[in-house]
């Protein structure tokens, strides 16, 4: 687009592009965030295209490929405007009775989200998954398309940048961001403007001229995906948050370290760059005035611990991921040894919106009064990647203070296969699991620390009880054997240790004094190493072992996996429910499984490797686990 | 922080074990220990290179403001006003944690094994951990720091991340830009480079390197690593035939 | 080695500015084009910038999104973030390196397929993930994923 001259010219735009797009004709909305792209959506999108162009329906019905929509669990999803009706799991087949209905405006029953009442449901806003949350970041997301400037600007993009440039001083900016309470998204909860604050004075104090502000979009945690699907659909957002955190500082250069498994949201940011730049949003002179700022994207290498600040700068600047002790703050030495600030992609992407609507309408929202203090509660809203054994897994976004039980069972209906719920996991690899106890939490920063957790960047793992919190917390320890950097012996060989322990354990070789060791290996993992990865290294072993004590006891002491699920601890055979199908039989890797047809079979356990095959496939519940 | 900047720093107050103390703002807490008669032990620090916190052994406990935190002291910068605790039952725990971790990984190194009898009571054939038989390297890279560093070489590196980093020669292969200066292995606290010289050979085993060394043309001494004589020619401004002869002889 | 042409990667250098600052760029470059870090292209590098090799062997044996092998004409990707763990990706991968008699991070000897693990590729929701050659299957089963694998196999076969 034409390069935007002046602020006034910005402000205007709005209204001028918002009449410029409104149109008659309805909108037929793909859904092309990560889990409905994994679900063949871009399929789905050729054939819209080929049928509209085939049938001219051009200048009837338009179509629009968005970012995440959120409710990945329904899959391929598609919304259509100005009805807003949801049509799930949506099939190539499919796509041309979704442009007849969209153009006679009657909804194609056969594609509806069904309640767990049987009821159908038609406008998305009153599916139980929508209806419980609050979606001030991600609402958005179904509206623009991610690879169009003007779609951002025309639903009032970039206004926050207008209203600080015309006139705030950057100690306003700060100012607002403090009162707002917003506290760092990527996990430690560290009140943003305080962090914006104190670059600002340093730098100013030693005189620094060059200062950066770096968005961290390295989301390691296995089990996240928030961060992917902002960049990924709202580009724009990052951007106007980086902006004026830039203007606030007082920076002329911002990095977005984005992982290198996130090829679709690289992609959308790279051409948002592009289209902002050409704009005049980026570069010099910013709508006329002094101030000037660009951005540049690099790329991560795959490296979990890059996602702490002082690794991830020496990853910037050319080297390997190693933290550095960090007893001098970045806000005075960051990268390249000049002033920094970094925020990750969900914290940048809350500035324009506390900017535009103002602090009150954030603080609205959470838990606490932060008027004299942002440590003293947390503000606005927290998206979280919900995943695991629940019904609705997908991108969800509920006010801070929402309870566990309000996002497992209000938002995401509930475990799955009407399975008992065990625990959730929280935090990735640095968070903690959270037993049901515990269900009816509020879900802040200072909560969730509490029991042993932390908010880390979002991720929600739901775990039934047919899961191992041993096998669990191993898991976790072997992930960051692999992802430490190595550099300290207490977290490289404390993990190691931790592994080798918990390996016994589950193999039913656990010794009496084990959880004794494993918690003092733990005290010098989390207190004696250099970066904050040590340091949290040790939340998914002490938290499973606080709230889930007697299932490590069973495997040391019964040489018993309640949950089923280490193989060494587990037996399979056939019960008298067998009809002698032959199905297991068929199916098992082993050949182990015999029987005539329409006879009871019998397992071989010399032979059997525990796959799980056979009870996977059995109609008739006739394979026991002990 | 650079040489200089400490050399410029200000005078700071602050307290070791209830004892007042006063050194350069930012200097390293463990060399002003060490420096004053404090025990602590270490295996990864060397004053000639900078501060790496790998080996955890130098622990100590320090309150500054309200928090007290478990830390390294030879990567802690000394701040006015910061009590430092150098033996609390907290440190001399953690301490001996990190020991048994550390002889789990290089059961083989008699220097380690030494320093955990002597310094903690630590019997190595008793450890709570299984061993890792046949190592003696403790990843605390001071041989690659001090090539890096003070050699200003850089022929090795550590390799790999997590349980799987080493300390080792580009691809596993010989080092080929390895002057043989040994200071790697004069750094190194387990004895693992395997520094050897047969007469005019000089090796380096775990680096694959085996180097001529330079005689001299007037004692017949094999007295420097041919590599090494090149590379100082090369930094240097000496005259084309000054190494012709060893330092004894030159004089 | 001599043999090996330099061209491309001076192009890679100076896309990015020959700049030390880049070295993570220009070896990611390097393994986008020759999918895997050819040992003379670092060498090159190392020549070009004024690094030494051993800088550059540690950078390309710390970032996982490296490999110093040649890798498979086809790449199997066995996303084991936690949410596709709950949901079993443990055993696809099993099952997959059973079919293919090789282990995660290794390639088969006909170069035909590299099978791999990653630690999360964002798309929790539909888990247990595999990417195919960049085609992400979600709700990935064993028998779903050794199927294409077949198909991949007897379609090599065939040309």
């Amino acid at each position: 687009m034409e390069r935007i001259k002046s602020i006034k010219q910005l402000q205007d735009l709005e209204a001028t592009l918002a009449a410029a797009r409104k149109s008659d004709r309805p909108v037929v909305t793909v859904c092309g965030g990560i889990g409905c792209t994994a679900n063949g959506c871009q399929k789905l999108v050729a054939e819209f295209k080929k049928l509209i162009s085939e049938k001219n329906l051009g200048d009837k019905v338009e179509l629009l490929v968005t970012g995440c929509l959120g409710f990945c669990e329904m899959g391929p999803v598609v919304v259509v405007y100005p009805q807003k009706t949801f049509y799930k799991k949506v099939q190539v087949a499919d796509a041309a009775d979704i442009l007849d209905s969209a153009i006679s405006g009657k909804a194609v029953e056969r594609l509806l989200y069904t309640d767990a009442e049987g009821k159908k449901i038609e406008k998305e806003d009153d599916i139980p998954f929508y209806k419980n949350q609050k979606r001030e970041l991600t609402g958005i997301l179904g509206v623009i398309d991610p690879e169009s400037i003007e779609s951002y600007l025309a639903a009032g993009g970039y206004q926050a940048l207008a209203k600080v440039l015309s006139g705030m001083k950057p100690e306003d900016v700060i100012n607002d961001i403090i009162k707002s309470g917003l506290r760092g998204r990527g996990g430690g909860g560290f009140p943003t403007g305080k962090k914006w604050e104190s670059c600002r004075k340093a730098a100013d104090k030693l005189g620094a001229s060059k200062r950066y502000v770096i968005c961290n979009a390295d989301e390691g945690d296995p089990g996240a995906f928030m961060d992917e699907a902002v960049l990924q659909g709202n580009p724009h957002t990052v951007i106007e948050g980086m902006l004026i955190g830039a203007f606030a500082i007082g920076s002329d250069e911002g990095i977005v370290y984005v992982r290198n498994e996130y090829p679709l949201a690289i992609k959308s940011l790279s051409a948002a760059l592009a289209q902002a730049r050409e704009a005049g949003l980026l570069g010099k002179n910013i709508l006329g005035t002094d101030f000037s700022f660009d951005i540049r994207i690099n790329r991560g290498g795959g490296a979990f611990v890059c996602g702490e600040s002082s690794a991830l700068i020496a990853s910037i600047e050319g080297f390997v991921g190693e933290p550095r002790a960090k007893h001098i703050h970045m806000a005075e030495s960051g990268l390249n040894d000049k002033p920094t600030v970094l925020n990750n992609v969900e914290t940048w992407a809350n500035v324009p919106l506390i900017i535009k609507n103002g602090v009150a309408a954030f603080t609205a929202i959470g838990t606490g009064d932060v008027t004299e203090n942002p440590w003293n509660g947390s503000k606005g809203t927290k998206i979280f990647s919900l995943a695991g054994k629940v019904n609705n897994t997908g991108l969800v976004e509920v006010p801070m203070g929402a309870t566990l039980r309000d996002i497992i069972f209000g938002v995401g209906g509930g475990i799955k296969n009407g399975k008992k719920f065990k625990a959730v996991q929280t935090g990735g690899p640095s968070g903690g699991c959270i037993p049901e106890k515990y269900l009816d939490m509020p879900v802040d920063f200072d909560e969730l620390s509490k029991v042993g957790s932390m908010m880390g960047s979002g991720g929600m793992v739901v775990l039934d009880e047919d899961s191992c919190m041993v096998d669990f917390a191993k898991y976790f320890v072997e992930f960051l054997c692999e992802e430490s950097c190595g550099k300290c012996t207490t977290c490289r060989e404390g993990l190691a240790r931790l592994k080798e322990i918990l390996t016994r354990i589950t193999e039913g070789k656990g010794r009496a004094d084990d959880l004794e060791l494993i918690e003092a290996v733990c005290e010098t993992l989390s207190q004696g190493s250099l970066c904050a990865l040590g340091g949290s290294a040790a939340n998914p072993v002490l938290s499973t072992l606080r709230h889930f004590r007697e299932e490590y006891e069973a495997h040391i002491f019964q040489k018993k996996c309640p949950g089923k699920v280490c193989k060494k601890l587990i037996k399979f055979s056939i019960n008298d429910n067998c009809t002698g199908c032959t199905v297991c039989a068929k199916n098992c890797p082993q050949n182990c499984i015999s029987g005539a047809r329409k006879e009871k079979h019998v397992i071989d356990s010399a032979k059997c490797i525990k796959c799980g095959v056979c009870k996977e496939v059995c109609k008739f519940g006739a394979v026991t686990v002990e | 922080m650079t040489e200089a900047k400490v050399n410029n720093a200000p005078m700071v107050e602050f307290i070791v074990d209830g004892k007042k103390c006063s050194a350069p703002r930012e200097s390293s807490l463990l060399d002003f220990l060490l420096a004053n008669g404090y025990d602590i032990p270490y295996l990864c620090h060397n004053p000639a290179v900078k501060p790496y916190g790998a080996c955890r052994l130098c622990l100590v406990e320090v309150k500054n403001g309200r928090k007290t935190k478990l830390t390294t002291s030879c990567n802690y910068p000394i701040l006015e006003g910061i009590e430092v605790f150098t033996n609390t039952e907290k440190v001399r725990r953690n301490r001996k944690m990190v020991m048994e971790l550390l002889l789990a990984r290089a059961p083989e190194s008699k220097e380690l094994r030494q320093m955990a009898k002597d310094r903690f009571g630590i019997d190595a054939d008793k450890l709570p951990f299984e061993k890792n038989n046949g190592n003696k390297c403790i990843l605390c890279g001071l041989c690659v720091r001090v090539c890096r560093e003070l050699v200003g070489i850089e022929a090795l590196s550590f390799a790999g991340r997590g349980e799987h980093k080493e300390a080792i020669s580009p691809f596993h292969d010989v080092a080929s830009t390895c002057i043989g200066c040994g200071a790697c292995a004069v750094a190194c606290p387990t004895n693992c480079i395997g520094l050897d010289q047969v007469i005019t050979k000089r090796s380096l085993a775990r680096w694959n390197r085996e180097l001529p060394m330079k005689t001299c043309k007037r004692c017949g001494y094999a007295y420097a690593p041919m590599f090494q004589l090149e590379h100082f020619q090369n930094i240097s401004s000496v005259p084309a035939d000054f190494f012709d002869l060893c330092p004894d002889c030159r004089k | 080695m001599a043999s090996y042409d330099t061209a491309k990667i001076d192009a890679i250098l100076a896309k990015n500015e020959y700049a030390e600052a880049n070295l993570l760029a220009i070896l990611q470059d390097i393994q986008a084009a020759e999918g895997y870090l050819p040992r003379p292209a670092l060498e090159h590098v190392a020549k070009s910038l004024g690094i030494s090799i051993a800088r550059i062997y540690s950078m390309a044996t710390f970032y996982k999104a490296f490999s110093l092998k040649p890798r498979g004409k086809h790449i199997c990707t066995v996303c084991m973030g936690t949410a596709c763990h709950v949901r079993g990706a443990g055993r696809i991968l099993d099952k997959i390196e059973e079919n293919l008699k090789i282990k995660a991070g290794e390639t088969t000897k006909d170069l035909l397929f590299t099978v791999e693990r990653v630690n999360c590729v964002g798309a929790c929701a539909m888990g247990p993930v595999v990417i195919m050659d960049g085609e992400t299957i979600g709700n990935a089963t064993a028998n779903k994923i050794n199927k294409v694998i077949n198909d991949i196999k007897a379609d090599s076969k065939k040309s």
